[in-house]
């Protein structure tokens, strides 16, 4: 068949988008439209699916085909239009809120069957829609109407329960980081398998400025790093800085400084069926090291939607059966004249 | 058209208990009987027991039986039994011909090893198929006796043979809970039975109770009721039970509509044997799918349907309430749905594998807002074929959600089904999007006119993206909308979508007295106990007539005229009385008597036929 180029305006619908000026999700939505255009799946091949919450709006925004479902139920319901035509390619548009509270059973339980569908998760630690109440992701203390004396409890990290799921697939961007946010979900798109891709965004209303600490174009390269496999884990402005194995830690240290030379620098393995460094390496977080963007792990694994759609059809072909009829009359039957 | 049936129920049952000769069956069999005499019922049994006295262990000649028959009107130990317990591989070999059609055994697992299959003779090491037992002949209970029996008494410091002389009171501690035997009797008839041996009594007495509460624990039940058809047609016949009939009428539905079949769900009490069918046919192409809970089972259907499947989620009570919100939202983005509730005894937990109908305005009103689903509730185990098909068909031709509320009582409970050709089904006609409007132009919430359903663009269609959800929609343009009026013929409208079923289904029937001035009503799986009441009545000269409902929202066309031909209209059910208060709401001048029950147990047809008497006397 002849392969059609796409425009990111392929994927946009008419309607107008409603999010605040100023909210990380038009940047996301744009990147989308432009990951959709790069990846080539004709827009009626792609379904997004949605819960509930500001980010779950994002499908009435697509020229797809697109279903708005019911608060943090997405990741079940992508797992149903994905079972039942493998063909579509299914994106799972889902927030802190909607996929790690309400939805966190579905999130875990889809991350662990391996199906395959793109999780794009946006992660600003509130919940907007209802207007500021602590989320799941927001930190100890996080002051908020709901926590007005701050939370006494301790957030989930996202990448976290992918790796505690054994998920396949983890990618992180920022949601100002248009090229990063693209590359990511193209390879989530790629990805055969349930792909988590968490987007740090930001809540211009209820929580303006939640990951500064990380994404402040001060410092943002000092205190990120971008993985990218087969490279070496170097960062900073002057990417002077890498990282490097410290016992069973990891650690950052500046090239030329104490001793490290650029060999002591660790080349990312995105493909390495052991999650355990993968896992080291998502759960840094901008402080002694740095926020790490890009696809952490990307490994093989059956999907779910495969391994159900060849035991269908091995048991059919064993059995043979054309019809219910069939298969009843295989069984124990009597006549009656 | 339903096929007239006779329920038999509760009059007697037998059991049949097997094992080797020193596995103490006649004692396990004699508390049995002792213990249902002591709750007053009449008994008659036959022991059964070898030619040696001891024959080798475990061989076909060793094998010690005994029969009894407990309920109403015994004169007999009966020629077959209903549940066989088999503690060995030679008992089943040698007692399975006792076993009615579609009977339950239950056996010690634990005794089909290797070795026991050589001492029993058997040629293979598969003795189930080589006996003929496939899920037809009967069902199955695999239970480890021995290994239970052993887990429970140890530590007791009882040396391991007298340890395994306890097996027969574990069994019996199984049949106990599947008759609702109470277990006090036993203990006494133990008591006494081991007034000597302290120590033996006491293992026994854990025994018994390890064995009821496994039962407990995994939900065993038996049907021991028999649904028979008057004057079978001419044709291929196999035994069903409702469930199992229920899963393949939805294949049936999904071959007369070219959808594929999705299952969504999760395990529930008494709903879970349609799970474990449509999970057995992947040899038909059904995708059945155990999901991580109820509402991940309702959603991952949502999303089957909309991506195009003949998607189904299959419960009981508690497990619909769960998947309310999900219901709602194929109400509201108007996909086909089909809802199995296996109705149970509630409210809560409830009683799991006992019968009710009283999830009846849960599934009519259980839902936030106006959100009306089509209802339908099946009348016999055969019917769930028929009831599972037209709910598969509503949903599909009408683009909503279609509750089936069936019940533990017709689930469970199997008759002889004649294998209907394909022919007899009609064809399921989806209202597609047409080609010629897959230019783009098409808006998510057009409708056909005539019936009010929208059109069903599937994904995967090159020119009709659409995007649809929660948020109420634009009648026109289906973008998201806020108007108030709007809003209001939305409303209107998805609640006429679900009136004008009425035009599709048949009318309601009549049975019995021609000049009858009461009307005898009933809906779903009483219809058996309430037609053969109606019968009784007509033959003792009662002016009574007998009208049955399996569609329920909406009801038949000419309900309204049916009801104001009767001066009195009696509805029966195993509620409080929910679908009188349904009927009555709708025609508020019909004169409606109830006659209700809420013990977790079928009506009785003597019980019908006493209390409408009463309420013909009445003036």
């Amino acid at each position: 068949m002849e392969e059609k180029v796409f425009n990111p305006a392929d994927f946009k619908s008419d309607q107008p988008v409603r999010w605040c000026a100023g909210c990380g999700d038009h940047a996301i939505l744009n990147v989308l439209h432009k990951a959709m255009a790069e990846l080539g799946v004709a827009p009626h091949m792609t379904a997004v699916i949605s819960g509930i919450g500001c980010s779950s709006r994002l499908p009435y925004y697509m020229n797809t085909y697109g279903f708005h479902t019911i608060h943090g139920r997405a990741a079940a319901v992508a797992t149903g239009v994905k079972l039942a035509n493998p063909a579509l390619t299914v994106w799972q548009i889902s927030g802190d809120g909607d996929g790690l509270a309400i939805g966190g059973n579905h999130f875990i339980h889809a991350i662990r069957r391996n199906i395959d569908i793109n999780i794009i998760l946006f992660n600003n630690k509130i919940y907007g829609l209802t207007k500021g109440q602590y989320s799941p992701t927001s930190d100890r203390g996080f002051v908020s109407k709901s926590s007005p004396y701050g939370t006494t409890e301790d957030p989930f990290i996202p990448a976290e329960l992918v790796f505690g799921a054994r998920g396949t697939f983890f990618g992180r961007s920022i949601d100002v980081e248009l090229k990063t946010s693209q590359e990511v979900m193209v390879a989530a798109a790629r990805h055969k398998g349930a792909s988590v891709v968490e987007i740090l965004q930001n809540c211009m209303i209820f929580n303006n400025g939640i990951h500064n600490h990380v994404t402040d174009r001060e410092f943002r390269a000092d205190r990120t790093i971008h993985l990218r496999h087969g490279e070496k884990m170097i960062f900073g402005k002057e990417n002077q800085f890498g990282i490097v194995q410290d016992g069973f830690l990891l650690k950052a240290v500046e090239i030329g400084k104490d001793g490290y030379t650029i060999d002591d620098v660790l080349v990312h393995d995105a493909h390495c069926q052991s999650n355990f460094l993968h896992q080291q390496l998502a759960m840094m977080d901008g402080n002694a090291l740095p926020l790490a963007v890009g696809v952490i792990r990307d490994v093989d694994s059956i999907t779910y939607n495969d391994g159900v759609d060849a035991q269908v059809a091995e048991v059919r072909a064993r059995k043979g059966y054309d019809s219910l009829r069939d298969m009843i009359l295989a069984g124990e039957t009597w006549e009656i004249k | 058209m339903l096929e007239q049936t006779n329920v038999k129920t509760l009059d007697k049952v037998v059991v049949r208990f097997s094992g080797d000769s020193g596995d103490g069956m006649q004692l396990a069999g004699n508390i049995f009987t002792n213990i249902s005499a002591g709750v007053g019922n009449q008994v008659s049994t036959f022991p059964d027991y070898p030619a040696e006295i001891r024959a080798p262990q475990g061989s076909l000649g060793g094998v010690s039986g005994f029969q009894v028959s407990v309920g109403q009107g015994v004169v007999t130990p009966g020629d077959q039994c209903d549940v066989l317990l088999a503690m060995n591989a030679a008992a089943l070999k040698q007692n399975i011909k006792f076993l009615k059609q579609g009977g339950v055994v239950i056996v010690d697992i634990d005794s089909f090893k290797e070795a026991d299959l050589k001492k029993a003779k058997f040629a293979t090491d598969k003795p189930f198929e080589e006996l003929g037992i496939t899920p037809q002949r009967a069902q199955v209970v695999e239970v480890a006796v021995t290994t239970m029996t052993k887990a429970a008494l140890e530590g007791t410091g009882l040396d391991p043979k007298s340890v395994l002389k306890c097996r027969n009171i574990f069994a019996l501690g199984l049949v106990c809970w599947l008759f609702d035997r109470d277990l006090e009797g036993a203990l006494r008839h133990l008591m006494t039975k081991f007034a000597k041996k302290p120590a033996v009594y006491e293992a026994n007495a854990k025994v018994i109770r390890a064995g009821y509460d496994y039962g407990h624990n995994i939900h065993a039940s038996v049907s021991t009721y028999r649904v028979e058809t008057d004057n079978p047609r001419p044709g291929t016949y196999t035994d069903i039970n409702g469930n199992t009939a229920t899963a393949w009428g939805l294949i049936m539905a999904s071959e007369k509509s070219g959808r594929p079949l999705f299952l969504g769900s999760y395990p529930i009490t008494p709903a879970t044997d349609i799970l474990h069918e449509l999970a057995k046919r992947k040899d038909l192409g059904v995708k059945a799918v155990q999901m991580e809970d109820e509402i991940a089972g309702v959603c991952s259907a949502i999303g089957a349907s909309y991506a195009g499947n003949l998607a189904v989620t299959s419960t009981s009570g508690p497990g619909l309430a769960l998947k309310g919100e999900g219901i709602g939202l194929a109400v509201m983005a108007e996909l086909p749905l089909v809802v199995i509730d296996v109705q149970r005894g509630g409210p809560s937990t409830g009683l799991p594998t006992k019968t009710e109908q009283t999830d009846l305005l849960q599934a009519l009103f259980g839902r936030n807002g106006e959100s009306p689903v089509a209802v339908v509730a099946p009348a016999s185990p055969t019917d769930c074929f028929t009831m599972a098909f037209e709910a598969a068909r509503i949903a599909l031709e009408h683009m909503t959600p279609v509750i089936l509320l069936s019940d533990a009582f017709i689930g469970n409970g199997s008759s002889a089904w004649r294998v209907p050709d394909p022919d007899e089904f009609p064809e399921i006609r989806p209202n597609y999007l047409p080609a010629d409007r897959c230019d783009g132009t098409w808006q998510p919430y057009e409708r056909d006119e005539r019936t009010k359903v929208r059109y069903w663009a599937i994904p995967g269609t090159e020119g009709a993206t659409h995007r649809v959800g929660g948020l109420e929609k634009d009648y026109n343009t289906g973008a998201i909308s806020n108007s108030p009026e709007n809003h209001e013929r939305m409303v209107y409208t998805r609640r006429e979508k679900i009136a004008r079923i009425a035009d599709s289904i048949p009318a309601l029937e009549v049975a019995c007295e021609a000049d009858a001035d009461t009307l005898l009503v009933g809906w779903g799986g009483t219809y058996g106990h309430i037609l053969t009441a109606a019968r009784q009545l007509c033959d003792e000269g009662k002016k009574v007539a007998f009208a049955h409902f399996r569609y329920i929202n909406p009801l038949p066309a000419n309900t309204g005229e049916i009801l104001s031909r009767y001066r009195r209209v009696i509805v029966a059910e195993l509620n409080t009385g929910q679908f009188a208060d349904y009927l009555q709401a709708r025609f508020p001048e019909v004169k409606i008597s109830r006659i209700n029950k809420v013990q977790g147990q079928p009506f009785l047809v003597s019980e019908i036929v006493s209390r409408a008497s009463h309420i013909m006397e009445e003036k």
